[in-house]
């Protein structure tokens, strides 16, 4: 193959070939031994892993009374952390599966990780709906099986809808991911320089040979993965909104949760996504995969979904001044100006206001204010569900049973901790599999070398 | 914790027989698991000697530890089948005493061991009520705290060893006729016990008695003996009573005829069934400190303590009761206080009472007495009989410390009761006992005072001896074990005995030799008998006195105005009162009392030092600010509570807190006031001062929040309201509430209601807010307590709270801004919460595993073992009556075997992670329904009572089946009065409340500006 120059293309740099491609991903998985902020990075998300186990430790010997929960707020950290990271998930899918369908190239650079991302999210979201349970030994009882004690699952309660809404999310996102990966393992086996590698990566492959046959099984397999996975983009976030909105809570019972719910969680999962490829992508000199184009685009995205964010915001004023609901005013008022204040404004700061610089088109250009940006929408969306879930609960119906609620040292250390396992499962995922797709940009490299021509004959390279 | 260190003590020392040893908490735990756990390593011989020791003590030990019936015959009360039947419990008539006094009570017997205290139905005085300390009873017996052992200073000694050197100096005393020979006890009114005192008397004239109560009722007493001329008792009848005015008297919470006084002055009040407004007492209170009394009452006027007796001489000036004199009333007491009041107590003369209160001086209470006389009341709402305590000549403990410094005392036998700890200040009395030679003590725990004393011998709880009592009628009550002592106890007949040279013999024998010789040997089984099973000696009431008033009390009086002036001073008044939950400290020890939230503060754990709004806006004090509260020499430091309506430049101290040698439940627990209480300052002291140290304390409240927050939570109006439009009193709609015919709209399919349904109504109007009824539903429900530290994060298991709510009408507030006329003199309601049942429950359709799930019957039931804790149900509870186990909370319960007797066998012990909540008492449903079904006919009304039910002196609680339209509860339901609690939300709930009904004197009202009608 010669090197051909790709021109006027928006998602790949000048200059690619499709050999500099494979060349390029791969080598950071074969080659090169992982740079020291690789090193420096693990160590420290291991760390919080082992923060996390020791955590979960003292959990399980002692009950979520270590957590500081309480009547009434009978949740805390664990389901404002647990709708975090769903929505922190949200974007991998949303990027690989929307955008594949609506045939937005620009996404080929960025799904991989992002994809990666969605399970690591989901794995660590998935772990506090278990660890909050009083009796976490019983999880099981949320499957509907045929059990001796003729029990079924309550299905009216949204926490059930929920099980099944994440337990199909993980499932398809891992399958989406997984059959995405294939012929980027197949190109790892065969550039593997280890035996060890060659049967590891061998094994995963599943035998793909890149033969015609298998690319047209592996594309309409993928984009049916896709078809099937987008409305659940959609679904899951409105089902995690169910577990507030079917409530009769004032501050959780409200109709628009659900669609703002889903922007939320868009919003967080491209906050996520920019969070980790700007610093990817300067460690590991990706710039001409990821390009400013990229950022660009996800900052557009960000900013589109956090204006339907603030329209949520806004509506839920507005109701509880039209509703003229006594007490979805008071819920209001006391998170604007109750003692849980300093949270309503740290996240209207954070959602709202800081955000608005993405209007301009220099702060979309640089890096280091995106990063920046990416950072605050983080904390804004982590503050956004403890507002929800904590002034909504701690000033209720009854004043006679009104309380507060602080965390505690172990609150934190479970969050801290599962951020580490997001972080050290990243970590291994960048060092054992090519964070991107490979394939698709030797593809998107070709279809520019031959523009209009055939279809790209693609294979092991 | 702190008793590790006692145990240690005890385990330290050598033993010298496997009795001894036996007694040490190390051991015993050992023993009775099934197998110790060093059974395990026993290879060297040391060990295997040990594990044969333990083995063969635990053959030994099988009695001490088994629910073993008491040797002789009791008998079992109405529901007693032929043989005890295997989980149905059996019910024995008997009475725990409190201050001296009986509450008659049923104790619930399951196999030989009680669980369960309840009122019993044919006691006079309180008909079938309970308190709170009746309730907690059964905790103090099983506590595993008490004392154990006969202990000689400080080790492990025996009873034979006792009564061996008690024994020389009785005879040396019996030579010296007494002299040097005391006994200290609390107040008295056995029958037994008195005899056996007075035969001690005759055969030791020299020896002397002395009685100390730290809560006493000396003033009262020396207020009748000024008024009358001879010791008599006033007893008050509030039926008869038109119009209460109570001056600083909590009769609602204090005093022995507290449950009967409930039940009057509710029966007075409460709107029956379809009769629509009645005649409704009225209840004026001037108080120095916020009462439950103050609470109910109808008008209320706070003052500093010497104002209150300041304000009815004034009163009894504009009476016209002759030799009072001249009287100015207190600065600040509106005119109609005076006026108004006097008026109307001429125009209800004789259909009204004048109640003074233990803490106003004996001149006050004789000016009640002849307020009360001037006004005809004698023999109408007051009547007197001799004292039922007898107290003797000079026997105060101020008497006693006196001689025991000057060397008189060779021998003080302390039976019951804690000098050391609860004695006036000034007295040392600690000190004062290493004057004495042989010192005793007698009682349930190794305590400060067994600290001081030479020996130390274990006293049997009421639930486990025979005795016998009286109320504050006179009536007797035979006190019957209704299990063997738990440990080597010995009960105060049996003391007595051995110093009056009988041999300690049988507390049985000693009762029934008293009562065979009162009502003579004809007969004698038959009346023992029904006496024993009806929890009441027939005919033992005290007969009336007739009484007159002779001129002497005017004199004290004359006295007793002069030294009020100084009252305006900047000092500050300091109020001591008796801990609402550990009364004088003797239930410092009992957890569930700890942990029971005081009224007004809801403050669990402990004591604060309790002021006025304006005192807190003056020295900038908040809630758990901590402060130096120095009266003459003494000082101490505790955090101060803000309480609304609390009187101005007033402290309010509650005594029986702090103490050092409770047990692991109590020690350390909130602060010691006793140090400055003095003998001249029991109930309230003049000249102190308080200093902020800038210190903060965290204080586990149970509640953070008293407004409604214009929620209408609790809804209330005057009786004049009430009267104009009794079918839509104007306050049951209050605005924003929605009137619906009917239930109130709702997406779920409504559903047929058959066969029983059960429901609860409760009425605010009569409730006093007495926290009865959750003690009884803690000790039926087997609810774990928590501790402070759980308190104060908000996760304390009650399952029905007592919620408190200050209100002046229309008072909204958010975030501190508090009118200030809801500061000074708030109108208080209590609504205790249980669960509401309702028929649309939040609760259960977010269970994912449905866990919790409606009844037939129409409860909203737990399932604990299909719970797994996501605590979404509790979220959706919009009454937050849902109690999650955070933690273990009943570890302890398994761990320590004498905590299993004290378990409910028919209540689940819940596990970690598991929510529970009120269950409407569904053990009591299913055996009515199996008992109702054995006798082929339908539950009857009035058959289920619930724990909460049954505690409450106000009666302010009714259950029953809402499809029986002719149920009381259907029919208390059907009045205008009903409402549901944020019925609103479309719940349902089974559980309604009658609205609060008040009879205010509109001239009294404190605010004239406040108008009730504004916010409509």
């Amino acid at each position: 193959m010669t090197d051909t120059h790709v021109q006027s293309d928006p998602s790949t740099e000048p200059r690619q070939t499709v050999r500099s491609v494979s060349q390029q991903i791969s080598a950071i998985v074969l080659t090169e031994g992982p740079p020291r902020g690789w090193w420096a990075g693990f160590l420290v998300s291991f760390l919080l892993v082992m923060l996390l186990l020791v955590s979960v430790g003292w959990l399980f010997a002692k009950g979520v009374g270590i957590w500081g929960i309480n009547q009434p707020v009978g949740w805390g950290f664990a389901i404002v952390n647990f709708v975090w990271w769903i929505g922190i998930g949200h974007a991998g899918t949303l990027i690989s599966a929307i955008l594949l369908l609506f045939r937005q190239e620009w996404r080929t650079s960025i799904n991989r990780f992002a994809e990666a991302m969605t399970l690591f999210a989901v794995a660590c979201a998935g772990l506090f709906p278990l660890l909050h349970m009083g009796r976490p030994q019983f999880f099981f009882w949320f499957i509907p099986y045929p059990s001796t004690t003729g029990m079924w699952p309550q299905f009216r309660s949204p926490l059930i809808w929920d099980f099944f809404a994440v337990g199909t999310y993980a499932t398809v996102s891992l399958m989406f991911w997984y059959v995405g990966l294939i012929p980027d393992l197949a190109t790892l086996r065969d550039r593997s320089r280890t035996g060890r590698g060659r049967i590891i990566y061998g094994f995963l492959a599943m035998g793909w040979r890149g033969s015609a046959r298998h690319w047209k099984r592996y594309q309409s397999a993928y984009l049916l993965l896709a078809g099937l996975a987008t409305p659940l983009v959609i679904s899951v976030h409105t089902i995690v909104s169910y577990d507030f909105a079917i409530s009769i809570l004032p501050g959780w019972h409200a109709t628009v949760f659900p669609p703002y719910f889903v922007a939320g969680a868009i919003y967080s999962g491209f906050a996520m996504v920019l969070t980790l490829s700007i610093p990817l992508r300067a460690v590991y000199r990706l710039q001409n995969f990821v390009t400013d184009r990229h950022l660009d685009n996800m900052a557009k995205v960000m900013l589109a979904s956090g204006l339907v964010v603030a329209y949520g915001y806004l509506m839920e004023h507005f109701l509880a001044w039209y509703g003229g609901h006594q007490l979805e005013e008071f819920m209001l008022l006391n998170r604007m100006f109750g003692p849980y204040a300093w949270s309503y404004w740290a996240l209207i700061g954070c959602n709202i206001l800081i955000p608005q610089l993405l209007w301009f088109k220099s702060v979309r250009a640089r890096p280091l204010p995106l990063f920046f940006i990416a950072i605050v929408i983080n904390i804004g969306m982590w503050l956004e569900r403890y507002v929800i879930v904590v002034t909504s609960l701690h000033r209720d119906f009854l004043p006679s049973s009104w309380g507060m609620y602080e965390p505690t040292f172990w609150d934190w250390s479970t969050y801290l901790g599962t951020i580490g396992l997001f972080a050290a499962l990243l970590f291994l995922f960048i060092r054992l599999l090519p964070m991107i797709s490979i394939f698709e940009m030797r593809e998107l490299v070709h279809e520019h070398e031959h523009s209009g021509g055939a279809s790209a004959e693609a294979g092991t390279s | 914790m702190n008793n590790a260190t006692d145990t240690a003590d005890r385990t330290r020392h050598t033993w010298r027989s496997l009795d001894e040893l036996a007694q040490s908490e190390t051991f015993r735990q050992a023993v009775e698991r099934e197998f110790p756990v060093d059974a395990s390593v026993w290879s060297d011989a040391a060990n295997r000697r040990d594990f044969l020791k333990l083995m063969g003590a635990s053959v030994a030990l099988a009695g001490l530890h088994g629910c073993t019936q008491p040797e002789e015959s009791i008998v079992p009360y109405v529901e007693s089948p032929e043989h005890i039947v295997p989980g149905q419990p059996l019910h024995f008539a008997s009475a725990v005493p409190l201050g001296g006094f009986a509450t008659g009570v049923l104790v619930e017997s399951h196999q030989g061991r009680p669980t369960k205290v309840e009122g019993n139905p044919e006691h006079p005085v309180n008909a079938g009520s309970t308190d709170i300390y009746a309730q907690a009873s059964v905790l103090g017996l099983y506590d595993p705290d008490r004392s154990q052992v006969v202990l000689q200073n400080g080790e492990i000694s025996n009873w034979e060893e006792f009564v061996g050197h008690l024994q020389p100096q009785i005879v040396t005393h019996r030579q010296q006729k007494g002299a040097g020979l005391r006994i200290l006890t609390q107040s008295i009114t056995s029958p037994t016990l008195l005899n056996q005192l007075q035969r001690l008397q005759e055969s030791f004239p020299e020896a002397r008695w002395h009685v100390y109560e730290p809560v006493g009722r000396d003033n009262s007493a020396a207020g009748a003996r000024l008024a009358f001329g001879q010791a008599v008792e006033a007893r008050y009848h509030l039926s008869e009573a038109d119009l209460i005015l109570s001056i600083d008297d909590d009769f609602l919470t204090g005093g022995p005829a507290r449950l009967r006084l409930s039940r009057e002055f509710a029966d007075r009040r409460r709107t029956s069934p379809g009769d629509g407004p009645r005649d409704m007492n009225r209840l004026l209170v001037v108080e120095s400190t916020p009462t439950l009394t103050g609470a109910a009452a109808d008008n209320r006027l706070p003052l500093r303590p010497r104002e209150v007796g300041q304000y009815l001489k004034a009163l009894a000036v504009q009476l016209g009761v002759e030799g009072v004199g001249d009287s100015a009333p207190p600065i600040g007491v509106p005119e109609a206080w005076l006026s108004v009041v006097a008026d109307e107590l001429k125009r209800l003369a004789g259909r009204c009472v004048v109640m003074v209160g233990e803490a106003q001086p004996p001149e006050i209470h004789a000016l009640a007495h002849a307020i009360n006389s001037q006004l005809g009341n004698l023999g109408k709402t007051v009547t007197f009989t001799e004292p039922v305590a007898r107290v003797p000549e000079d026997g105060g403990i101020a008497a006693l410390v006196d001689d025991m410094r000057a060397g008189d005392v060779e021998t003080l036998v302390i039976l019951d009761g804690n000098p050391v700890f609860d004695a006036p200040a000034e007295l040392d009395f600690a000190g004062a006992l290493h004057e004495v030679s042989f010192t005793a003590h007698v009682g349930l725990y190794v305590d400060e005072t067994a600290a001081g004393c030479e020996w130390h011998v274990p006293l049997t709880h009421p639930l486990e001896m025979w005795g016998d009592v009286r109320s504050e009628d006179g009536t007797a009550t035979i006190i019957q074990p209704l299990i063997r002592p738990l440990y080597n106890n010995h009960s105060p007949c049996e003391i007595l005995g051995v110093l009056l040279d009988e041999g300690a013999g049988s507390s049985y024998d000693a009762v029934r030799a008293y009562w065979r010789e009162q009502r003579g040997a004809d007969g004698f089984e038959e009346f023992w008998k029904r006496a024993v099973h009806d929890g009441v000696v027939p005919d033992t009431a005290f007969e009336t006195v007739d009484v007159s008033l002779t001129g002497e009390w005017t004199d004290a009086l004359g006295q007793s105005g002069e030294d009020s002036s100084g009252s305006v001073a900047d000092r500050i008044d300091l109020i001591f009162r008796p801990d609402p939950s550990l009364f004088d400290g003797r239930f410092a020890n009992n957890a569930w009392l700890q942990e029971l939230p005081k009224p007004f503060t809801k403050l669990t754990w402990g004591n604060a030092a309790l002021i006025s709004p304006a005192l807190s806006k003056q020295h900038g004090l908040q809630d758990g600010d901590v402060v130096q509260i120095a009266l003459g020499d003494g000082s101490l430091e505790m955090p101060v509570w803000i309480v609304p309506g609390h009187p101005p430049q007033s402290v309010t101290l509650h005594y029986g807190n702090g103490r050092t040698r409770a047990g692991r439940v109590g020690n350390g627990v909130g602060v010691n006031v006793y140090p400055l209480r003095t003998s001249d300052a029991r109930w309230s002291a003049h000249g102190a001062s308080i200093t902020p140290t800038g210190e903060r304390r965290e204080l586990p409240s149970a509640q953070n929040h008293f407004l409604m927050e214009n929620r209408h939570l609790v809804r209330s109006g005057t009786l004049t309201e009430y009267e104009e439009h009794p079918e839509h009193p104007p306050f049951m709609h209050p605005p924003g509430h929605h009137d619906y015919e009917g239930d109130p709209p709702s997406f779920y399919p409504d559903r047929e209601w058959e066969g029983n349904q059960w429901g609860m109504a409760i009425d605010l109007t009569a409730c006093t807010g007495c926290n009865a009824c959750v003690i009884a539903c803690q000790s039926e429900n087997n609810i774990p307590v928590v501790g402070p530290e759980e308190v104060a994060r908000g996760r304390e298991m009650h399952w029905i709270r007592v919620d408190t709510y200050f209100s002046a009408h229309s008072t909204t507030s958010f975030e501190g801004d508090v009118p200030d006329k809801l500061l000074e003199n708030p109108e208080v309601y209590h609504q205790p919460v249980p669960c509401m049942h309702c028929e649309h429950a939040p609760c259960e359709v977010v269970c994912p595993v449905a866990a919790t799930t409606h009844s037939d019957e129409g409860l909203n039931e737990m399932t604990y073992n299909r719970c797994v804790g996501t605590r979404y149900c509790s979220n959706n509870c919009p009454y937050k009556v849902r109690r999650f186990n955070f933690l273990d909370y009943t570890a302890e319960t398994r761990e320590l075997p004498v905590l299993h007797l004290l378990q409910n066998p028919d209540v689940t012990v819940r596990s970690r992670g598991v929510m529970e909540k009120c269950t409407y008492c569904v053990q009591r449903i299913s055996a009515a329904r199996i008992q109702s079904q054995l006798e082929g006919r339908p539950i009857a009304d009035g058959e289920v009572v619930t724990a909460c039910q049954s505690a409450c002196p106000a009666q302010a609680i009714t259950f029953g089946n809402v499809n029986d339209p002719d149920s009381r509860v259907s029919k208390l339901k059907a009045g205008a009065l009903n409402y549901g609690l944020l019925e609103g939300e479309g719940t349902r709930p089974r559980t309604t409340y009658l609205a609060a009904v008040r009879n205010p004197l509109a001239a009294l009202k404190f605010h004239e500006d406040s108008d009730p009608e504004e916010e409509h």
